[in-house]
């Protein structure tokens, strides 16, 4: 995962960011950066990404896909656009099934910066921020190369 | 029975078990076995890339082949030990229980190509109420992992034969 985002004009910069990411684009994912220097991500309900029929959940993989992806962007925020990251690892902690039928959201932040590595953590809820559907804690590796010349 | 039959009642069954889920189908995960050991592939598809300019594909979905191919590896087991033990309603898919991931920790080893990429699951110890495993992803060269996974997974209560 690697971010592109400019931050004097963060919402259109993350938006063209957006549209070049095929993955994201594929699962309508948003990405809204708060005012805290956290990132909000989500993806609506979508028959494609259930993983069981019989239940109508959104696949683990998709929860794993927004914890990635709102960590990668949140390190990429905080480093101002001047270098992208790649996720060295994740763990994700899953503590329930998201509700059928409501978009999962993920609120993610870059909580460290040392010179080569960024440390992020992000919960993934649908409903109910204080009732998670999923923690995720990763460590990802700054790259010296920044998207501006 | 002829061998061949039980062969494709056996192929059948696996096609059941790991077809039937939205989300495999979406990332274009499908499996073939070597008797009880599955291997995972997910074809490639340009909406997987994460990040176009390198291109890549997006570590969520590396993950998301890792957590499917440790999940479908033990549904499999329990199927393959229920139709070894002559249960019918294994092979109709009956009774399924699926194991719930509780963690899943994803190492990133190597920048997944814009091509397939294979997927293997070991079973380390599958307890009465929790199984530990490890995953490992590949593209074309098996001795280069681009991602390898080790989770818990909780088993269903399914009833046993």
């Amino acid at each position: 995962m690697a971010s592109e985002i400019e931050p004097e004009k963060p919402g259109r910069r993350l938006e063209q960011a957006l549209a070049a990411f095929p993955h994201a684009q594929a699962i309508g994912m948003t990405l809204e950066p708060q005012p805290d220097g956290r990132l909000l991500v989500g993806a609506p309900y979508d028959e494609r990404l259930i993983g069981d029929p019989a239940t109508g959940v959104i696949h683990g993989g998709v929860v794993t896909t927004l914890l990635d992806t709102g960590c990668g962007v949140a390190a990429g925020l905080k480093l101002k656009g001047k270098a992208w990251v790649a996720t060295l690892d994740l763990r994700i902690d899953y503590m329930r099934p998201s509700k059928p039928g409501h978009a999962i959201k993920a609120r993610c932040e870059c909580y460290r910066l040392t010179r080569s590595v960024a440390f992020c953590r992000g919960v993934a809820f649908d409903d109910d921020e204080a009732d998670p559907v999923a923690t995720a804690a990763g460590a990802f590796m700054i790259t010296n190369t920044g998207w501006k010349e | 029975m002829t061998g061949d039959e039980e062969k494709a009642r056996r192929d059948a069954a696996l096609e059941r078990l790991t077809l039937t889920s939205p989300y495999h189908r979406f990332i274009g995960v499908s499996f073939t076995r070597m008797g009880d050991e599955l291997t995972a592939r997910m074809a490639y598809s340009g909406h997987l890339i994460g990040n176009p300019t390198i291109p890549a594909l997006h570590g969520g979905v590396t993950g998301a082949l890792l957590e499917i191919t440790a999940l479908m590896q033990l549904a499999w087991d329990d199927l393959w030990r229920r139709m070894e033990a002559g249960d019918a309603e294994a092979y109709e898919g009956k009774s399924v229980g699926m194991p719930k991931t509780i963690d899943l920790t994803i190492d990133y080893l190597r920048s997944g190509r814009p091509r397939d990429c294979w997927a293997r699951a070991t079973v380390q110890k599958a307890g009465r109420r929790v199984a530990n495993v490890r995953v490992e992803a590949w593209q074309e060269t098996r001795s280069r992992p681009i991602a390898a996974a080790h989770g818990h997974f909780l088993m269903p209560d399914a009833p046993r034969p």
